[in-house]
């Protein structure tokens, strides 16, 4: 059981909580993630430690609702616990020797970018931030890197924040400016990090991608996150979550990615009722309380 | 004597008809009476050959005289005294391999049915005993933390405690069990025999820590930091093999252990969960052992159309329990002999539409003895599924190894140990179960588990003394 002592929403469809478990925040690394399941009836799910604090005993996780286990997450408040939670797993994000980085997020990626740009900047590396969101509304830690970076830059594909057009046209601008790097890290949806590995490929910059394929175990047991970099499967799980970017079979990840999409919205049919339930009595407990 | 001929008791099951979509436990295991009857079949043979046959020596004989004469605790006290888990390996053992392959009654019949009788012992004195307290000797208040709850890690927990050691362990899933509950389904080892192996450890006053991955959220050495006197790594072989055929990286291809721990670790099968698996309605399980089976069997129960097995060698050759196959075979799985796959086709849009395969031949025994498959030219074919299941073998798991350099293992990630001792290349350390000797036996396992649970005992009297 670990509890949640923190609970933020950070835009429309992301959230924050700051759990409790001095396990994991004892040994977590950038990169890293925790495998977690709300209650008895629940999915095992991955989720990046998108912060940790060591002190306070703490790990971060930022999730965007997509589906029934993230929705049934969006249920709990500070106070409430998390049946089991499994961590640190993955391997650290390899950042040895880095003088000049660029990190780029896109989306929900962001937050779990922002651990390496905060871990790398507190190393004393040069970090230039790219985030990139559809509007304004979605824009969200804007504070919390522009503590943790050398120059952040925000794009918008509407142009209602920031500058207009996606994390590759920035990419692009400042590489072709002469900025020199010798890491790039992408993190966020697959297309997105497809595109910043072929924008960088040119450039001969070494890409690391951060892949989120279905995971169950998070041990190396089931063969559910393999994936396929440079024509050999890899378990994302124990020999990942980053790869080279440009070595990474999209294809394939975005294909696998999507084998429950019709079920899952067909289980989020069945269970809204319980949903409902829940978080009818959710309400009622809130105002018991309040 | 009792005549040499009368074939062997038969054990009730459900219908092939009606269990095939449930899961419910198939083998519904003796009566009194039928217990009795079929321990009278048994010759009581003074060599006992038998008990030779099972690899951790069972008494046999004796366990089942006491049957014959009633005093079903006594036969429990009998088997117990060699291993603790008589309703687990009555059910899983390979019988026909080991015991009942070397009984005497097989010559003329068929062998006293030992696993049968070895499960009704440990059935009854559960219906019979439903909690108690178990023995233990006086805490010595030494810690020994063992990892992986497994077959080998229960038995090696249970042993310790029981000798009086603080033990604790360790599991990176949720739940305690390994194999015998992510992999070995509901309808063959009900859950709840786990459950009560687990309250005992508890009454044991073993510690049990769930969701710990030993090796990422804490290291062999910071378990001796933190004042472990020994550790026992029982972490199991799951790390799936693939064929590396084209289209395996497609939806719809799993593993057999993906497969088979969202079905039976995380519930699939009951609606009330909400593990998502592919509906299918064709499916090929590739394989001939237990896991294969097991896939076949559950993704029947799961609601498929059609599930066919495809396995390289002959049905001679298949590494799976005899009874296994049998009722694979009632419950209406499709068996493709000699059969290899090459391909795993492409619906179009990602997902799996078909399994291409050719057809093999046997060829001489090679040195080990095992006959080699040949391909035959121009024999492809292709069976039009939309699920693939890959049970072609695991080895060990992965992460104890990465985490621990100084942990000596073989080509394969075998940890390698002392076979006298199973004590590893790392001091303090040993090493039992799948995690050393790659996939094979829960008895086996549970077998190393006694062992390294005297040989830890035996070390840490001396360095006591
Ligand atoms: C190493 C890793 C780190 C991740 N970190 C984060 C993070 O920090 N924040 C975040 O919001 N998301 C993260 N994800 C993705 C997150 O795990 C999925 O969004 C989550 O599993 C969706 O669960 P759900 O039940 O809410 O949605 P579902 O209803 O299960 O599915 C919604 C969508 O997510 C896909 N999906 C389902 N299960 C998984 C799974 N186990 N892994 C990946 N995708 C899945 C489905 O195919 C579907 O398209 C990470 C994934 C991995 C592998
Ligand atoms: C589907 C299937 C059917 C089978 N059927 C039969 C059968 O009918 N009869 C038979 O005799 N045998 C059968 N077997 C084989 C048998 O189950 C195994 O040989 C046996 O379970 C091995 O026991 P073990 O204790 O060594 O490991 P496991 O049972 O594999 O347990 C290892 C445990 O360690 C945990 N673990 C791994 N790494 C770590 C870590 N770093 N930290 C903490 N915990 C960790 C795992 O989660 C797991 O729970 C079957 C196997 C499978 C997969
Ligand atoms: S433990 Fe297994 S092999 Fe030994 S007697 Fe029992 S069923 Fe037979
Ligand atoms: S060999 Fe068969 S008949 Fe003889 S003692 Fe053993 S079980 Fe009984
Ligand atoms: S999540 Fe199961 S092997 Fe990676």
């Amino acid at each position: 059981m670990a509890r949640i002592v923190t609970k933020r929403r950070l835009n429309p469809t992301v959230t924050l909580l700051e759990i409790e478990s001095p396990m994991i925040a004892h040994k977590a690394k950038p990169g890293q993630f925790v495998i977690l399941r709300v209650d008895e009836l629940g999915e095992r799910i991955p989720l990046t430690i998108a912060d940790f604090d060591s002190i306070r005993g703490t790990v971060t996780i930022m999730y965007q609702s997509v589906g029934l286990t993230t929705k049934k997450l969006d249920l709990l408040e500070s106070g409430d616990t998390i049946l089991d939670l499994v961590g640190p797993l993955g391997n650290p994000t390899e950042v040895d020797h880095v003088k000049r980085a660029v990190v780029i997020g896109g989306g929900v990626g962001c937050a779990i970018a922002f651990p390496q740009a905060k871990f790398l900047y507190r190393a004393g590396v040069h970090v230039d931030v790219i985030i990139g969101f559809r509007n304004k509304d979605l824009v969200f830690l804007e504070g919390s890197f522009r503590k943790n970076c050398t120059n952040l830059y925000i794009t918008t594909d509407d142009g209602s924040y920031g500058e207009k057009g996606f994390v590759t046209t920035k990419l692009k601008e400042l590489l072709d400016a002469g900025e020199q790097y010798d890491l790039a890290i992408a993190i966020g949806p697959v297309p997105m990090m497809r595109f910043v590995a072929e924008t960088t490929k040119p450039y001969g910059l070494h890409t690391l991608v951060s892949l989120n394929p279905v995971m169950v175990d998070g041990t190396g047991m089931c063969g559910g996150c393999r994936v396929k970099v440079d024509g050999t499967v890899k378990f994302a799980c124990v020999d990942g979550p980053d790869f080279d970017g440009h070595l990474v079979d999209y294809d394939e990840l975005m294909t696998r990615n999507a084998v429950y999409r019709d079920q899952e919205t067909a289980a989020a049919e069945v269970h809204r009722c319980r949903l409902q339930a829940l978080s009818d009595a959710a309400m009622m407990g809130g105002a018991r309380n309040g | 004597m009792a005549d040499m001929t009368s074939p062997r008791t038969s054990m009730p099951e459900r219908d092939p008809r009606l269990r095939r979509r449930t899961f419910e436990e198939v083998s519904l295991g003796y009566t009194e009476e039928m217990a009795v009857a079929e321990a009278n079949r048994c010759l009581q043979c003074k060599h006992a050959p038998c008990t030779a046959g099972c690899p951790v020596n069972v008494r046999i004989p004796e366990f089942i005289a006491k049957i014959a004469a009633r005093d079903f605790e006594g036969a429990y006290q009998a088997i117990t005294q060699t291993h603790g888990a008589p309703a687990i390996t009555g059910r899983v053992c390979p019988q026909e391999t080991q015991c009942e392959a070397k009984c005497v009654r097989g010559i003329k019949s068929e062998p006293v049915a030992i696993g049968r009788l070895e499960r009704f012992a440990a059935d009854w004195h559960m219906a019979q005993k439903p909690a108690f307290a178990l023995p233990k000797l006086p805490a010595n208040y030494t810690h020994v933390a063992v990892v992986g709850s497994g077959p080998a890690g229960l038995t090696c927990a249970h042993d310790l405690a029981q000798l009086g050691y603080a033990v604790t362990l360790f599991e990176s899933f949720h739940t305690v069990g390994g194999v015998l509950v992510y992999g070995i389904p509901e309808f063959r080892l009900p859950k709840t025999i786990i459950r009560r192996a687990e309250a005992d450890l508890r009454s044991l006053g073993v510690q049990i820590k769930t969701n710990t991955v030993v090796g990422r959220v804490v290291t062999l050495d910071e378990l001796m930091e933190e004042g472990y006197r020994a550790i026992f790594l029982s972490t199991g072989a799951g790390l799936p093999k693939f064929m590396n055929i084209s289209g395996e990286g497609l939806a719809g291809v799993y593993s057999a252990n993906e497969y088979l721990t969202r079905v039976n670790l995380m519930h699939a099968w009951n609606p009330d969960y909400e593990t998502p698996l592919i509906k299918s309605r064709s499916v090929a399980v590739v394989g001939g052992g237990n896991v294969a089976m097991d896939a076949a069997r559950c993704a029947m129960r799961m609601g498929a159309d059609e599930v066919h097995l495809i396995y390289r060698r002959s049905e001679a050759e298949m590494p799976a329990r005899a009874e296994e196959v049998h009722h694979a075979k009632e419950e209406g799985i499709q068996f493709h002999f000699l059969s290899n796959p090459v391909a795993v086709t492409n619906n179009g849009s990602g997902h799996a539409s078909g399994l291409t395969c050719v057809k093999m031949e046997l060829g001489e025994a090679d040195s080990s003895g095992r006959r080699t498959a040949r391909t035959l030219e121009d024999s492809e074919f292709t069976l039009k599924v939309d699920t693939v299941i890959m049970a072609l073998g695991t080895s060990p798991n992965p992460l104890i190894r990465m985490a621990d350099p100084n942990l000596n293992v073989d080509r394969k990630g075998c940890i390698i140990v002392d076979e006298q001792t199973l004590h590893t290349s790392r001091e303090g350390v040993y090493a039992g179960g799948d995690a050393v000797t790659g996939a094979a036996t829960v008895i086996l396992a549970m077998g190393a588990g006694k062992l390294a649970a005297q040989s830890i005992a035996r070390a840490l009297e001396t360095q006591s003394d």
